[in-house]
């Protein structure tokens, strides 16, 4: 029964966090043995996990492993417990995200071991000044994935969301880290760490607060924030009683908004996207762990643990997945053109990264729910495997500009081949993976877009006609990009002399996640759909009927041609530009000749200058006109706030402060004057008076007697008158 | 007979006693002048006491207050002689001196 030990899975990469930095951070290998045998640990737990719940079928979407027995915050009427929620798609999440991450973990152990070669041409290996912490920070970050995934309640998941945000921070600028070792420091390198850390930090914050502002709502209005509960249809109902803020939107259209919000920010959709291809700056596995198995991952799984609120939205009058779905769409293509252009080879994978998690929200936008959940898995592996292979590569030739490669396809045959594999199966080539999931999405974005009964869908029209052509391109960045890295000839002879196969600890990693790329496909082919039985045939919580899933019809072979067509010409296209007639050293990129266009590509259409953080080459980073307009405007804000509002405060406190002073006076000479008067009036006379106590006894005696003569006298006196 | 003498001859006699006495206390300079002096004055009390018991009661004979009064009075001065000599010895022990003038610690 592992469904009741969920919560250990989270909890073990955890453990190995702790374990590395309190006792073994000091020991590179022991620290790296430590995080593996952590998410190996999790791993065995989640596959048993996952184990179960294939066996459940698809009932266990209406049934799924839920416990919840950590009370967290009781409230009047409602209680915070943290548990764990296994329906169908996260038992698969369970399966993908601890069989990545340790792929990843493994790799890094050879990835995070640098090679240099010296003046006489030997080869030094030195690990990395900072290697057991890089280990504790990828297991923290793989615990607060998973914590993401079991979670069963929306704030217990928007705790791993948030830790998983320092993570990325932390990853992003691990290089912007001055050692006091003898590495070799590139200030530029370090500049561009930095502020890409903070970039990505700062830009994914802006979604959390929406996400943020979402939740609360959610909680205000719901009741609830645990996923069991709050799909319920009368809870549900209910919400849509009160009125929202904002421009007459129901709640639950509001709400699923802002929440889509923070997928805005954590997966790097337009216009939020911007963090991401500076992310580029962390170590490759980190790249990896972002774009594949973590953290972007968990911005798609947010719309999905959520899906049941954005379909209620919509049927009840809201656009909540008409804007998803347009987003994702627009991102799609719109990521995919900016992909072309890039020199970069991690850069040209963080683009692609952007476009295929337009296309997952696409097609969650447009209500394929199943083949938007199976892309976020196939992508997750054949993403992960392209970084891995892409590192390989900068690992082994010491730069990441693809205009500085060339031909390595001889000297690195394995990391080619996994590459390619990877490659092909983003460009939706048969029968790998990605092939699958992307012709499911377009399949039914065809199908829901144009032979639609009754009204025409111009939305899923769009959707579509947005999809295939970043599809296209797709295969044609990806192509350039195998042209550039692995054919043609060498373009620095340099870095081709030094380039080497790598290691087996990195390898080995390549070739599992090479054999999930060519066949997990067939988990859901069209004529075999297990993944749809799976997890679309139970529906959802809050979702009793069974997603559509169609035939594999005349349509649907249609669709397929098309998009293997699509793949082909795509890649057919990158041929005819870069691989038929080979770039030469020094020679500008044939599609420089777009003219304007090349140059918006380049610049990324400029955004950067517009809103985001322009980051340079050499480390230095200017802020676009948005923040420098904040900028400008909250100084004029602390302008007024220092010169007026200060200046008001300081004249009242100045007012105070001279009628304090008068008071004080009165107080000093008028007060305190009567009062030491009395005293030393007191004090006066008695000093004159103390003079008559002589000490002498007759004196005393005289005045006894002189007193009582003068009674006597007095007496006598009275007596006679 | 011997209320043949009027009663002012004795009221004289006590106030020249006590005048007496008065003015050795304040003039004598030894202590033990002065303790003479004071007891001067007692006895001129126990005089006028006396003196008016038998001039002034109605029936003497039954009513002995004012003799009982004198031997208060007399056994008052004995033990003020009884302290005020122990204590003119002690300060003599400590100040090797009687001279009342020189005792004055009690000044301001």
């Amino acid at each position: 029964m592992f469904q009741n030990i969920t919560l250990v899975i989270p909890l073990l990469p955890l453990l190995a966090f702790a374990i590395i930095v309190l006792f073994t951070r000091n020991n590179n290998r022991t620290s790296a043995l430590v995080a593996i045998l952590g998410i190996l640990a999790s791993m065995a737990i989640s596959y048993g996990v996952f184990t179960e719940a294939l066996s459940e079928g698809h009932e266990l979407a209406q049934h799924p492993f839920y416990g919840a027995p950590i009370v967290w915050a009781p409230f009047g009427n409602s209680t915070i417990e943290f548990g764990w929620f296994i329906d169908p798609i996260g038992a698969v999440m369970l399966f993908m995200v601890p069989t990545v991450c340790l792929m990843i973990f493994i790799y890094s152990v050879g990835y995070m071991r640098h090679t240099h070669v010296d003046e006489h041409g030997h080869h030094h290996s030195q690990d990395d000044p900072r290697y057991a912490r890089f280990f504790a920070y990828i297991s923290l970050f793989a615990s607060m994935m998973l914590l993401v995934v079991v979670s069963s309640n929306l704030l217990e998941f928007f705790i791993g969301w948030e830790v998983m945000g320092f993570c990325s921070y932390a990853l992003i600028g691990f290089w912007s880290f001055r050692g006091r070792q003898e590495r070799h420091i590139d200030e530029a390198q370090v500049g561009r760490a930095r502020a890409a850390s903070i970039k990505a930090f700062l830009t994914t914050r802006v979604g959390d607060i929406l996400l943020m502002s979402g939740m609360i709502l959610l909680f205000i209005t719901a009741g609830t924030l645990d996923f069991t509960k709050m799909f319920d249809p009368t809870t549900l109902n209910e919400m849509l009683l009160g009125e929202s803020p904002l421009l007459g939107w129901t709640w639950p259209t509001l709400i699923a908004l802002l929440i889509f919000g923070g997928t805005i920010g954590k997966s790097a959709q337009f216009p939020l996207h911007v963090w991401l291809p500076d992310a580029m700056e962390g170590p490759t596995p980190v790249s990896a762990l972002i774009h594949a198995a973590t953290m972007v991952s968990a911005g798609i799984f947010l719309v999905i643990r959520m899906f049941p609120l954005f379909v209620f939205a919509s049927a009840t009058g809201g656009q909540a997945m008409e804007v998803v779905a347009i987003v994702g769409a627009f991102t799609a293509i719109f990521a995919a053109t900016m992909g072309l252009a890039q020199n970069d080879i991690k850069r040209v994978l963080a683009y692609s990264t952007i476009s295929q998690l337009g296309y997952m929200l696409a097609a969650l936008g447009i209500g394929a729910f199943v083949a938007g959940s199976f892309h976020l898995i196939t992508h997750a592996f054949f993403k992960a495997l392209l970084f891995l292979a892409a590192g390989s590569v900068l690992h082994a030739v010491g730069t990441n500009d693809m205009f500085k490669m060339g031909g390595l396809w001889r000297k690195m045959p394995i990391t080619f081949i996994t590459f390619l594999i990877g490659a092909l199966s983003l460009m939706g080539i048969p029968p790998f993976a990605g092939f699958w999931s992307k012709d499911e999405i377009l399949l039914e974005a065809l199908r829901e877009g144009f032979f639609h009964e009754g009204v025409p869908l111009t939305l899923v029209q769009f959707v579509y006609i947005c999809l295939a052509a970043a599809a296209f391109l797709t295969a044609l960045y990806t192509g350039r990009q195998i042209f550039l890295t692995f054919f043609g000839k060498p373009r620095d002879e340099h870095a081709y002399a030094h380039a080497h196969e790598s290691p087996a600890w990195m390898w080995a990693p390549l070739a599992v996640l090479a054999v999930f790329t060519t066949f997990l496909g067939l988990w859901n082919t069209p004529f075999l759909p297990e993944f749809f039985r799976f997890v679309g045939e139970g529906g959802l919580l809050g979702l009793a009927e069974a997603f559509a899933h169609t035939e594999f019809d005349v349509l649907a072979q249609v669709s397929m041609v098309a998009s293997v067509g699509i793949g082909l010409s795509g890649f057919l296209t990158a041929w005819a530009i870069y691989g038929f007639r080979p770039v030469a050293a020094g020679q500008p990129d044939p599609l420089a000749r777009l003219g304007i266009l090349w140059r918006a590509l380049v610049n990324k259409y400029w955004l950067d200058e517009l809103y985001g953080y322009k980051i340079n080459l050499d480390g230095t980073a200017q802020p676009g006109l948005l923040i420098r307009f904040f900028g400008a405007l909250s100084r004029a804000a602390y302008w007024f706030d220092r010169t007026i509002v200060d200046g008001l405060v300081n004249l009242g406190g100045w007012i105070g402060r001279a009628l304090a002073s008068l008071w004080g006076a009165f107080d000093t000479y008028v007060v305190d004057g009567i009062v030491n008067a009395t005293g030393s009036t007191t004090g006066e006379m008695a000093g004159w008076w103390r003079k008559i106590q002589t000490g002498n006894v007759q004196n005393y005696a005289l005045i006894a007697a002189a007193g009582a003569m003068a009674v006597a006298i007095l007496f006598l006196l009275r007596s006679f008158t | 007979m011997i209320l043949q003498i009027p009663l002012v001859y004795y009221l004289i006699l006590a106030a020249a006693l006590f005048c007496i006495g008065l003015f050795g206390a304040l003039s004598r300079r030894n202590a033990i002048a002065v303790l003479m002096g004071i007891e001067l004055m007692l006895n001129a009390v126990n005089i006028n006491l006396v003196a008016f018991w038998r001039y002034g009661s109605p029936d003497p004979i039954a009513d002995q207050a004012g003799v009982v009064f004198a031997l208060f009075v007399i056994t008052l001065a004995a033990a003020e002689a009884a302290v005020g000599l122990a204590l003119v010895i002690a300060i003599y022990r400590s100040r090797d001196t009687v001279n009342v003038e020189e005792i004055d610690l009690l000044k301001w």
